[in-house]
């Protein structure tokens, strides 16, 4: 059997990811311990080069492999935004990994296959190839999250990563056999066919629904299936934090929308009213409980769970009964753009808590970051950017991320439910401002100025600016990341 | 156009960070600000300016632009105007102080803030200026960090407005969803298609936004607490500009107002409500900036009132008289703060008109104009609202702003006398060194007070005056039927106005000047309501008790569950399950275990020891991911199927 060359180009930036990775991994026993930053140099290359091949290649649709695999702009967009955001990860854990001692090369070449994962994650359209793609991705990041192999939060983190993730693997890939048994196949496009065919009234379709959305949910740590996360997040060391709160989280979304859209298109009804239910408790949960958190990582984490509510709002929108083709869409594109901004603004608060260290410790409780604006003005400046973004004050991205959303909702009849995302909005204001208050309305204690320190190095810097610039730029002027967004936005069936 | 504002924008940015300069860069937005004036003057005809295209995609389109018609010149000139004078003062007044640059920043962001907010010529760019203003309010509310005070009253004024503009978001989607652009002059022009039930639900959107941001009931609490920043910052936000914004959108949008009534007379209702609760409030505050605080809400309720009963026009005039005479009385409390190191409480002042008689002359000026003592400038403007009241036959709006006034003069002759005449209460150790303030700020007071004198004459005469002719192409109510009153009974009225006014003023000198144990004895004889005053009605605690405090206990409670609970809970009945080929009593004792564990880890940080870890833990996250899928499905089968899994 041989595989036709065009299908390889098709996913070539795929190919190209995991041979940096193999690359890497045989570098890596042969390289001096002083050249290993080089390694990463050549990830982030082989990023730059897939990013630019990507973004070529938009705008076209082209399946492979037999109509397992497809490139389409939606999968291209959530393709460029998992390259930035890898990149930012792996520039933030070269100064990281160093403070921690943990810089082993490796790390980024677990970096690079749970990327490929998240790739084939967006780009299957075939349940059986999204399961691999989540699996590889999920595999990666349970052995990333162990880094810290030192310590006992990390590997309790990972195992109990592993073990959750597995169950949620577990219940997905049930989930698949089932539908495999209703529609004789795994492809999205014949189970969507033998979903219309047979509604819901077969159980057997529902119940491989009901399974296929659990399994996703667990992914994108929507409530009741959020448990893990802010155990996981706080344990693992805060660039793979950083990693799972932002890429795993978008690509999660990207193939849960295509399954949801593409394979149960002809149950919308259905499957928006249970996410519906979802997306109210995520809200109502991941705010209030973000309230009472003392410790940065565990409160982004739930922060993380809120915004994970915010953009089921746009799945449920996606798949309201009676809404029109270009409502739903808007819906689908809304999240497109939310996460997009998501990810630029969780990025760089993580990044804040991964360069702010107290002792040989990582600053990551609320009170390391007490007067941080007295010492250091310009990294209080930039995480207060930051928290602002998060609870959605303009004129910062995070805005115009919240805005797109709700207005979807309200434009699709859902005018309460836009409702109770603005309430919860305000109350995330009382839990980010407070990391703002804590910066500069307290004075430090004259043992903490000894003890904090910046670890901010050159490529920390950089990425920073990319947060920031992410921040600033699509708040004033989110035109164009607009565009791009809806025009790639899922075609609905 | 568009070059000149953009210019002195971009001018004022790029002096943020030299903050010495910052009031120079003011004054020469406030120059700007003039020639836009005189050329809406010469042409009162709306112009939009378009800076650049901001949001496109879909069918949303949104511009970042500005519109300029006599509405937005008028809100512009006090805007600068005023903050141009506060600027300078402030100069003199935080001289010395431990982060003055920083100040200067936080001020101008505020400026640039607030003229997005009155020059946008969309609710989008409305809402930024909004959001921008209350972030600004928030920074400079907790300025002096090292108070806790101060930084416990930043957060609830942020989060109190982040309530508002909730409101105001939502106000924003419907209206986009019913007009398809967010442009004003489309938008308003297109307010015939709505129903009524659309457009009042809008207006009362707007009207919680409103409400948030200029601190009416019930959303009103946040203002005095305040006053825990500078006074000039008092003066500048929490008086003059960033509280009228609410008043300002009202305006703006007053076509919707008038297609929706109900939303009227809720606005007329707040409005009157405010105005009084706020004045009894007023009454026995014992700190000087706190009395004004509460005079500033009852006054914003007046503009309210003249909103809900279609006199916009007058509404504005109130809004500009207000920030001319308000912005005056905080900066001279300012003076007499500073010139008594920094004491606040009028209990231990007095006697203090000879010491520093520039500040007494126009603090005096400042009183005599909120007061309503003709002809200084709260005069015009107050008897207008009132009027309006009266001959719209709002009877009762009208018994309610009667009854404010009095409150109004009788406190702020009051925090007078009790400030300036008298036996001095002075500790004598400050007593030595009370000084009159620096010309730096003493100049702009006095330009204040010339304004609180004069400032009433634009609206000379009632009705007809200069103001009037000059807002009628944008606040005019729509459908109003110009009803003509008889000349004898404007002057009843004003008649009826300047004896309340009187009637405040006489009865606290003689409480405060002519038997000065009166005061004392009343708070005993009326000991109940003096309290429930003093005490602001215990509407703080009451918001403690029903929102605040459950809000976190359910945090707490939900977090303590994620941690505790659902372990503890379930591993007793996995070890049950596991252990049941063991016998009864050991299953026993580990639920008991596990019982007292619950207990025990009531202290979620001690919870957090990972060494009690356990891979048990992992099941039982499992376990709620099975129970969860269950329920789901659970539903969906009875949902769908009509019958039930079980």
């Amino acid at each position: 059997m041989s595989i036709p060359l065009a299908d390889l180009v098709t996913i070539l930036p795929e190919c190209l990811v995991v041979l940096a990775a193999c690359v890497l991994f045989v570098l890596d026993p042969v390289m001096p311990a002083s050249k290993k930053d080089f390694l990463a140099w050549m990830c982030v290359g082989t990023l730059v080069v897939c990013f630019f091949i990507t973004a070529a290649g938009m705008g076209e649709k082209t399946f492979a492999f037999s109509n397992l695999v497809v490139v389409d702009s939606y999968a291209s967009f959530w393709k460029l935004l998992l390259y930035v955001v890898s990149g930012m990860t792996i520039l933030l854990s070269i100064g990281y990994l160093k403070e921690e001692r943990i810089d082993l090369a490796e790390f980024y070449g677990f970096i690079m296959l749970s990327l490929t994962g998240m790739m084939i994650m967006v780009s299957g359209s075939d349940l059986l190839v999204i399961y691999l793609g989540i699996e590889l991705m999920s595999i990666s990041l349970y052995i990333m999250c162990g880094f810290k192999r030192f310590e006992a939060k990390s590997i309790e983190a990972s195992a109990k990563y592993f073990i959750l993730g597995a169950f949620s693997s577990g219940l997905l890939l049930y989930g698949i056999s089932l539908i495999f048994g209703a529609a004789g196949s795994t492809q999205l496009v014949e189970i969507a066919a033998a979903v219309n065919a047979r509604g819901l009234d077969d159980p057997l379709v529902l119940i491989a629904m009901m399974l296929i959305i659990v399994g996703f949910a667990f992914k994108v740590a929507a409530v009741p299936f959020h448990m893990w996360t802010p155990d996981v997040y706080q344990g693992a060391p805060t660039t793979v934090t950083a990693f799972m709160a932002v890429a795993s989280k978008a690509a999660s979304f990207a193939a849960f929308l295509r399954v949801l859209l593409e394979g149960f298109g002809g149950v919308k009804p259905n499957w928006s009213g249970l996410i519906l239910g979802m997306c109210i408790l995520t809200l109502i949960l991941g705010n209030i409980v973000a309230i009472v958190q003392t410790n940065i990582k565990r409160m982004l984490a739930y922060s993380s769970i809120a915004h994970a509510g915010y953009a089921l709002i746009g799945v449920v929108v996606a798949g309201w009964m009676g809404t029109g083709a270009g409502v739903a869409s808007a819906g689908v594109s809304s999240i497109m753009l939310y996460l997009a901004i998501y990810s630029f603004m969780t990025m760089g608060a993580f990044a804040m808590v991964a360069i702010l260290r107290r002792g040989g410790l990582e600053g990551e409780e609320l009170d390391d970051f007490t007067g941080l604006a007295k010492r250091h003005k310009g990294a209080a400046f930039l995480m207060m950017l930051f928290m602002i973004s998060l609870a959605g004050i303009p004129p910062t991205a995070g805005f115009i991320g919240k805005f797109y959303l709700f207005m979807a909702a309200v434009n699709a009849g859902l005018t309460w439910l836009a409702v109770v995302g603005l309430v919860f909005a305000a109350v995330s204001a009382f839990y980010y401002l407070r990391v703002v208050m804590v910066m500069y309305m307290r004075e430090p204690s004259s043992e903490q100025e000894l003890e904090t320190r910046l670890a901010l190095s050159p490529t920390a810097m950089v990425v920073l600016a990319f947060a920031v610039a992410g921040v600033v730029f699509l708040g004033v002027y989110p035109g164009p990341l607009v565009s791009i967004a809806t025009s790639s936005a899922l075609p609905l069936p | 156009m568009a070059v000149l504002i953009n210019g002195f924008l971009g001018h004022k940015y790029s002096h943020d960070l030299a903050g010495r300069i910052a009031f120079g860069s003011v004054g020469l937005s406030f120059l700007c600000a003039l020639t836009v004036f005189m050329g809406v003057m010469a042409d009162p005809t709306p112009r939009e300016v378009i800076a650049y295209s901001w949001i496109f995609g879909g069918d949303l389109h949104v511009n970042l632009g500005f519109l300029i018609d006599p509405l937005s010149a008028v809100m512009l000139m006090v805007v600068t105007g005023v903050g141009f004078l506060i600027h300078v003062y402030s100069v003199g007044y935080m001289h010395g102080e431990e982060g003055f640059t920083r100040f200067f920043v936080y001020m101008n962001l505020f400026m640039v803030s607030m003229l997005l907010l009155v020059m946008g010529n969309n609710y989008l760019v409305l809402f930024i200026g909004w959001e921008g203003v209350g972030l600004c309010s928030y920074l400079l509310i907790g300025y002096y960090f090292h108070k806790v005070s101060a930084a416990k009253a930043a957060t609830k004024a942020f989060v109190v407005n982040r309530i508002g503009d909730a409101g105001f978001l939502l106000a924003i989607f419907l209206m986009f969803v019913n007009f398809k652009t967010l442009d004003y002059t489309k938008a308003l022009a297109n307010v015939g298609q709505l129903s009524t039930e659309m457009a009042t639900a809008i207006a009362l959107c707007l009207l919680v936004g409103a409400i948030g941001k200029s601190a009416q009931i019930p959303l009103y609490t946040w203002l005095p607490d305040a006053m825990e920043g500078p006074t000039p910052v008092s003066a500048l936000i929490h008086a003059a500009t960033m509280v009228t914004a609410g008043v300002y959108m009202v305006v703006r949008n007053h076509v919707l107002f008038d297609m929706a009534p109900v939303a009227m007379a809720t606005v007329g209702i707040i409005g009157g409500l405010t105005a009084l609760f706020a004045a009894t409030i007023g009454l026995v505050q014992n700190d000087i900036k706190r009395v004004l605080a509460y005079s500033t809400v009852s006054q914003l309720g007046y503009m309210f009132l003249a909103c809900g009963v279609g006199a916009y026009t007058a509404a504005i005039f109130h809004l500009v008289t207000h920030a001319f005479f308000k912005a005056l009385l905080f900066l001279s409390a300012g003076a007499v703060i500073h010139s008594l190191n920094g004491e606040q409480d009028i209990r231990k002042m007095g006697g203090l008109s000879k010491k520093i008689p520039i500040t007494y002359k126009v603090f005096l000026i400042g009183t005599l104009a909120i007061a309503g003592i003709p002809p200084l400038a709260g005069f015009w403007s107050k008897d207008e609202i009132m009027a309006h009241a009266f001959v719209n036959h709002y009877y009762v709006l009208y018994l309610f702003a009667a009854i404010g006034a009095f409150l109004t003069s009788f406190y702020m002759f009051r925090l007078t006398y009790l400030t300036f005449y008298g036996q001095s209460r002075v500790d004598p150790e400050v007593d030595k060194h009370i000084h009159e303030s620096p010309p730096m700020m003493t100049v702009p007071l006095m330009v204040l007070a010339g304004l609180a004198i004069l400032g009433g004459f634009m609206g000379v005469p009632p009705e007809h005056g200069w103001l009037h002719g000059f807002l009628a192409s944008v606040a005019t109510p729509l459908g109003a039927v110009p009803h003509e009153v008889s000349m004898g009974t404007l002057m009843g009225l004003m008649a009826v106005a300047i004896s309340i006014a009187l009637g405040g003023w006489g009865l606290a000198h003689y409480m405060y000047s002519v038997k000065p144990g009166m005061a004392d004895e009343w708070s005993e004889r009326y000991a109940g309501a003096y309290r429930t005053f003093l005490n602001k009605y215990w509407v703080d605690e009451l918001y403690d008790a029903i929102i605040v405090e459950p809000c976190k206990r359910l945090g707490q409670i939900w977090d303590w569950f994620d941690q505790n609970v659902i372990d503890r809970f379930i591993r007793g009945i996995g070890h049950g399950a596991d252990a049941s080929g063991a016998g009864i009593t050991w299953t026993e004792k580990h639920v008991i275990y596990a019982g007292l564990n619950v207990v025990g880890y009531a202290n979620h940080l001690l919870a957090w020891s990972w060494r009690k870890l356990q891979t048990g833990m992992v099941h039982h996250y499992a376990a709620v991911i099975v129970i969860g899928l269950f329920i789901l499905v659970h539903f969906l089968f009875v949902w769908l199927l009509g019958t039930s899994v079980l």
